[in-house]
């Protein structure tokens, strides 16, 4: 018989004492890498400083790591906290293209899953990187309405530099996807 | 060729509403465009993997990580981590954090006039073994007053952090105990609009667990989303 799985409550203020040690902005540094900033903001445009942000994504080969590394803690995998100007920012390798089905591939992404004390559930999303040619083929990309699409794509600062927000409400709210 | 499925949606009432106004704080952030369905690919069906080295021993004794013994009623919480077939989800980690016996958090923005305990950080880490069990020793948290309306005091509760086979799996919740006359009142417990999803979060007084002269015991098990048994069942093909 199929269970139900148990409900989510939110992270609250205070994950820091619980969930900060595992906080690291910068993945280890193979291949191609890339710096990502951004700020987390609510409906009225209002910085979110209590937000977590863990981010899952395939290595630059586009394989997704199944093994920890030394200390045990997870390849592949970062948690971020924003501060008190409710940003963040993280270091990262550029990831490879994932299958999507037998046929097509995704182009490189990061998901993301975002905790903060206001959000009963978390929310979760994708960061796509800019100028890749493969994201007019990404079939999830292609699925959502060319007007919401760009708020999955980073900005292009510099050649090693993206911005990236994540806006929880709003005219240009990201897009969040159902679970 | 497998068809390609969208991520399971959760059964109505079983999980929190995005926006739940009487939690004054989910207003104004809580989206509200439609959530999109998104296609279950490799991406969602795999996750981070941790390993034992993460937690370290005594990681999950909260009663024991100081000089002294902390203040408050001592209490072991158990149980197992299961997936949604109920087979037991291993290697699970689980994160713990809580208010002290006084109900304070000793974090820098708790500003709750209640003494912060030398003895007590209040958290740990555990990680399950092959049969999902889990347990740690704490103490009991204090109640603790907010500012979400006038006199609002959450009830007492452990915040639990776990990541289960996938990404998906991925949950974040608090655990409260039994008799608490402050749940009905907490807006953040009664986001879960459905009775029998809300009550598993309140754990059971385990006497059979107590330590006599020492601990009393509460039983907590969680069910995480998905099915373990095949984790990146397409990494392998």
């Amino acid at each position: 018989m199929k269970q139900i799985p148990t409900a989510s409550q939110t992270v609250g203020p205070f994950f820091g004492i619980g969930l900060g040690y595992l906080c690291n902005p910068s993945a280890s540094a193979q291949g191609d890498t890339v710096n990502v900033h951004g700020c987390v903001l609510d409906a009225n445009r209002r910085p979110v400083s209590d937000a977590i942000l863990e981010l899952w994504q395939a290595d630059p080969d586009g394989h997704y790591p199944v093994n920890p590394n030394a200390s045990g803690r997870a390849a592949g995998f970062l948690r971020l906290a924003t501060d008190d100007t409710g940003c963040f920012r993280f270091t990262t390798c550029r990831p490879g293209h994932v299958p999507f089905d037998e046929t097509r591939m995704q182009a490189p992404h990061i998901v993301v899953l975002v905790f903060a004390r206001g959000l009963l559930r978390h929310l979760i999303t994708r960061m796509y990187f800019p100028g890749e040619s493969a994201n007019t083929s990404d079939p999830v990309l292609q699925s959502i309405a060319e007007s919401r699409r760009g708020t999955l794509i980073a900005h292009r600062e510099s050649a090693d530099t993206l911005e990236w927000n994540v806006v929880l409400q709003g005219a240009d709210e990201t897009v969040f996807f159902a679970w | 060729m497998s068809e390609i499925t969208m991520v399971e949606q959760a059964l109505e009432g079983t999980q929190p509403e995005f926006c739940h106004p009487p939690y004054v704080s989910s207003i104004a952030r809580s989206p509200r465009s439609p959530l999109l369905l998104l296609p279950r690919t490799l991406s969602e069906r795999t996750g981070p993997v941790f390993g034992h080295g993460l937690v370290g021993p005594g990681d999950n004794d909260l009663t024991a990580q100081h000089q002294g013994q902390p203040i408050g009623e001592r209490i072991v919480v158990h149980g197992r981590v299961l997936d949604e077939d109920g087979r037991p989800v291993r290697g699970a980690l689980i994160e713990v954090w809580q208010a002290n016996a006084a109900g304070r958090y000793r974090h820098r923005i708790d500003q709750h006039q209640a003494p912060l305990d030398p003895n007590f950080t209040g958290t740990g880490r555990v990680m399950t073994g092959d049969d999902g069990y889990y347990w740690f020793r704490s103490i009991k948290p204090g109640a603790y007053p907010w500012s979400n309306h006038p006199n609002a005091w959450r009830p007492a509760h452990i915040h639990f952090s776990l990541f289960g086979a996938g990404i998906l799996s991925r949950l974040v919740t608090q655990m409260y105990f039994p008799g608490d006359p402050l749940q009905p009142l907490d807006p953040i417990f009664n986001s879960i609009a459905d009775e029998r999803a809300r009550q598993r979060l309140v754990s059971r007084f385990d006497i059979e667990k107590t330590i006599p002269e020492f601990e009393l015991a509460f039983n907590f098990d969680i069910v995480l989303r998905g099915s373990s048994d095949t984790p990146f069942e397409d990494q392998r093909r």
